[in-house]
């Protein structure tokens, strides 16, 4: 229990440096994403960055601060799944209407 | 959510499920839980399971009789309804003449009624809650507390629901689909009846937490995954659907909530006219269609949810009692994993004449005809399962095999409405309403009825007339089919559904309305014979046939635990060696093989049939 | 009371879980479901509509900056709170967790006053529907934090006891409290640009 502990110790001690960079990578990343929203890009290129900024920071609080990225295996077949219904409710209601939208 | 803390833990175990010790551990003591912690406020599972259980047939009922209202005034449209008809008062039916806004509520809250209130909670909370826990080997769900949390906000939820009918203007009245702008335009009703929703949903997900938690987490040692009753399999996807599904319905509810209370325009369009005035205090710009859609993402996988507890109490007692494996184990197991994936990407073929253009009605038509395919996997190897079996026709077994040609004609009239085409003519007439009802009443019904025959000895100790059994069944049967077989041709004809008046003033019904009177009859008579049923049920706890731990001989671990099982369930740690099915196993000395059964006891020859490897290292 | 329970705090060996760890991302997995439809309404409403304003006509772009900010810092003191107790430092816990409480105190503040100066110009969810989805979209996620915060408030004032009486289940309970706060940022790294910067 003692080994347990002590690798434990050192373990977290690592995740914390990772938790600070990530700290200041995600406000980096919000600073970014504000300042590229008053370059007065058009509609498409706005939506595209503001959402990969978006995922990047979403990514870094879901793989570092969640822990998913040395999560285990069932808890990845949910999200995953998830992941594929929410694509799902958030696409299929426009692209039954794509006859009457206007992009 | 996370969990409060509580008083008197015991240490971190060492993860094996621990033998109880006379209800040590629960919050105190088993035997000095006050009558409120123990009957009422119980975190015990089987209590919970029969309190879904009473309560969703308490729903049931009434939701019933709310349908043999509609009947009589679609077989006599205009007419007064004897007695009754005075009883309800001038608001409702005044001179005992139904009012077509009182059609429309009554409409509107019967299939709320059933499906939220009556055939879920039933179906998944009163069976699943009961028996899951037993047939895994564990000593509760994984998050007590959680469960009777759960259970409590579906009574508030349905209280609600039912102080809907007081509301001024009356209840919900757009159906249970709650359409805007029609919904959102209705009395007071339909602000309650979303509420409600929200309660009921919230309770839903509470459960469905807790289910597949326990699944994954505490089946006995030696239960793998291959090895687990068909009917957990089929809990354990339902409770995916719950999970995933019913958010968006919760979004929708609370933005209808908005529009209805706050004055925003979610659903509303611009220059709205109502009662031929523009609708002025709102701004517009909303779309009813977003509220059907993500209504249907919620209500395609709920029709799921409806039947798949269903097929698992079928599955069961077929197996029992056929006295042989249930054949094609895998191939169910991987259809129902199948049918709940794909449930979720099929929402929009009830939106089939909305307008969505060839491309999507193409692609929803598609993933529907491939579900079906799921679908009649899992109902062919249920009648395959028969064949060589030594068949004992007992009274769950009765309603077991009734469900399979009735779930095969519910299926089956489903394939021309999830064609695009077809549905054209078909959608909003009775064949829709012929052809749900068939899963649901002869279908998922039955599979209940059933399942309640086949539990009651374990929860009671004592068997149900069988006699009585009999009297509740054939009639039901007979009824059933009168009642939902003419809708089918009724819809043919073109008669729509929701008419207050049965299609006594539409063109299209008028050569079909003389059945109008005999499903009228038929459902009349089948709530007379569902009262020997009630009088079984109640009568047999006192004074039923007193029955062993396991008087079905069967192979899942439930029959293991005592006739009731103990708080804790089991008396010692369990382990399981064997598939859930071995019935009639070559060399065995009986005609059926326990789940915990030690692999090799049965003599030479050896187990055959799946999973009967040895316990592999956990 | 759970104590009958296998695997409340021990993983099992087969899954590598406990259960509240389970239940917390299922539940998770349904919030991403309960967004997902709000997004979907937001998408189907503006690419249905004639015209639909910049975040920034109605919204305060750098008052709502600092809010993202104040939020991405709740999270790294909720994390790091975990990581206290990991290290058996019960103190920095406190320290940590008091922090992610009042981080989490200052973004409800902030909201309250945009939300305050939004009435103030007669601004409602019924004025359009960009306001309406706005409100709701904004107003859920800070319903969401306000839970967020009534656990994390209970885990920092009664800790203490169930620290020194079963420190690897209050480590896990702060574990699985940490992973509903951090899913409360992510919706709003989410919610951020796409209200305010579109």
């Amino acid at each position: 229990m003692t080994e347990e502990h002590t690798e434990q110790h050192v373990d977290i001690d690592k995740h914390v440096r990772v938790y600070i960079t990530v700290f200041v990578a995600l406000m980096a990343l919000t600073l970014i994403t504000v300042g590229v929203s008053y370059l007065h890009l058009s509609k498409g290129p706005a939506i595209f960055l503001a959402l990969l900024i978006a995922s990047v920071k979403g990514s870094l609080v879901a793989c570092y601060f969640m822990h998913l990225i040395s999560e285990k295996k069932l808890i990845f077949t949910v999200l995953i799944i998830t992941v594929i219904f929410f694509i799902a409710v958030l696409l299929g209601p426009v692209f039954t209407h794509l006859d009457d939208i206007s992009l | 959510m996370v969990q409060v803390e509580t008083h008197d833990q015991s240490p971190e175990r060492s993860g094996q499920p621990a033998a109880p010790h006379g209800g040590e551990g629960h919050g105190g003591h088993g035997e000095d839980l006050s009558f409120w912690r123990k009957y009422v406020f119980s975190v015990d599972h089987k209590v919970i399971g029969i309190q879904y259980t009473i309560t969703g047939f308490l729903f049931l009922f009434f939701g019933f009789c709310l349908m043999l209202l509609m009947r009589w005034e679609l077989a006599h449209p205009g007419q007064p309804l004897p007695v009754i008809g005075g009883l309800l008062g001038a608001s409702r039916m005044p001179g005992g003449v139904m009012l077509p806004e009182f059609y429309n509520q009554l409409g509107a809250m019967h299939g709320t009624i059933m499906v939220f209130l009556g055939v879920v909670p039933l179906a998944f909370g009163g069976f699943g809650n009961y028996v899951v826990p037993l047939q895994i080997g564990a000593p509760d769900m994984a998050f007590p507390r959680l469960n009777m949390m759960s259970y409590w906000v579906y009574f508030v939820g349905g209280l609600i629901m039912l102080a809907s009918f007081f509301a001024p203007g009356g209840s919900a009245q757009s159906g249970w689909t709650s359409y805007p702008p029609l919904a959102i335009i209705n009395p007071t009703g339909q602000t309650v009846w979303l509420i409600g929703m929200v309660f009921l949903i919230t309770s839903s997900l509470l459960g469905s937490v807790n289910f597949i938690t326990t699944i994954v987490q505490l089946r006995a040692p030696g239960l793998t995954w291959m090895r687990l009753p068909f009917f957990v399999w089929s809990q354990l996807v339902t409770a995916f659907l719950l999970l995933l599904a019913f958010p968006p319905l919760e979004a929708a509810s609370v933005m209808q909530l908005m529009d209805r209370v706050g004055g925003t325009s979610f659903f509303l369009p611009s220059g709205l006219v109502v009662g031929g005035a523009v609708l002025s205090k709102v701004s517009g710009g909303g779309s009813p269609i977003l509220w059907q859609h993500l209504f249907w993402f919620l209500a395609h996988p709920e029709v799921y949810v409806l039947i798949l507890p269903a097929l698992g109490i079928v599955a069961e007692i077929v197996a029992n009692n056929t006295r042989k494996p249930l054949w094609g184990y895998k191939s169910m197991v991987y259809s129902v994993l199948a049918i709940g994936f794909l449930s979720f990407i099929v929402w929009a073929h009830h939106m089939f004449l909305t307008g969505m253009g060839t491309v999507m009605n193409t692609f929803f038509q598609t993933t529907t005809m491939i579900i079906s395919i799921p679908s009649v996997i899992i109902l062919t190897c249920l009648v395959l399962s028969l064949w060589g079996g030594a068949i004992r026709f007992t009274v769950p077994m009765l309603f077991a095999l009734a469900f399979l040609p009735m779930f095969g004609i519910g299926g089956l009239t489903g394939l021309p409405l999830g064609l695009s085409a077809a549905d054209i003519q078909l959608h909003d007439t009775y064949y829709v309403i012929g052809h749900f009802h068939y899963v649901v009443a002869p279908g998922t019904i039955f599979a209940l009825f059933a399942g309640i025959y086949y539990w009651f000895p374990k929860a009671t100790g004592r068997k149900m007339s069988t006699w009585l059994g009999h009297l509740h069944f054939w009639p039901s049967f007979v009824c059933m089919n009168l009642i939902f077989f003419p809708m089918f041709i009724q819809g043919l004809h073109g008669m729509q559904r929701r008419l207050w008046d049965g299609g006594a003033s539409y063109e299209h019904a008028q050569s079909t309305l003389y059945l109008h009177e005999l499903i009228m009859v038929a459902a009349w008579t089948m709530a007379v014979f569902q009262l020997p049923f009630v009088f079984n049920f109640f009568w047999s706890m006192w004074k039923g046939k007193k029955v062993g731990d396991n008087p079905w001989h069967a192979t899942t671990i439930e029959w293991q635990a005592p006739s009731p099982p103990p708080h804790g369930n089991f008396a010692h740690a369990l382990a399981v060696h064997r598939g859930p099915y071995e019935y009639s196993v070559p060399g065995a000395a009986e005609d059926f093989t326990p789940q915990t059964a030690p692999a090799g006891a049965t003599g030479p020859g050896g187990p055959a049939g799946p999973g009967a490897e040895p316990v592999p290292a956990e | 009371m759970s104590s009958a329970i296998p695997y409340t705090v021990e993983p099992r060996p087969d899954t590598g879980l406990n259960n509240v760890k389970i239940g917390i991302w299922l539940f998770l997995a349904s919030e991403v479901m309960l967004f997902g439809a709000l997004f979907a309404s937001y998408i189907l409403l503006r690419v249905g509509a004639p015209t639909w304003p910049h975040g920034r006509e109605y919204l305060d772009v750098p008052l709502a900056t600092i809010n993202t900010l104040v939020l991405i810092s709740s999270s790294v003191t909720m994390v790091m709170a975990w990581a206290s107790l990991m290290r058996k430092q019960f103190g920095r816990f406190r320290l940590f967790m008091g922090g992610t409480v009042l981080l989490g105190f200052v973004f409800l503040c902030i909201k309250y006053v945009e939300y305050t100066t939004k009435f103030h110009h007669h601004l409602f969810p019924s004025s359009n529907t960009f306001l309406a989805i706005y409100f709701t979209l904004t107003g859920l996620h800070a319903l969401h934090v306000i839970g967020g915060m009534v656990v994390n408030s209970y885990l920092w004032f009664s800790g203490g006891k169930m620290w020194r009486k079963h420190p690897q289940q209050f480590t896990n309970r702060v574990e699985a409290a940490g992973l509903f706060w951090h899913f409360v940022d992510l919706v709003w790294i989410f919610l951020f640009p796409v209200l305010y910067l579109l």
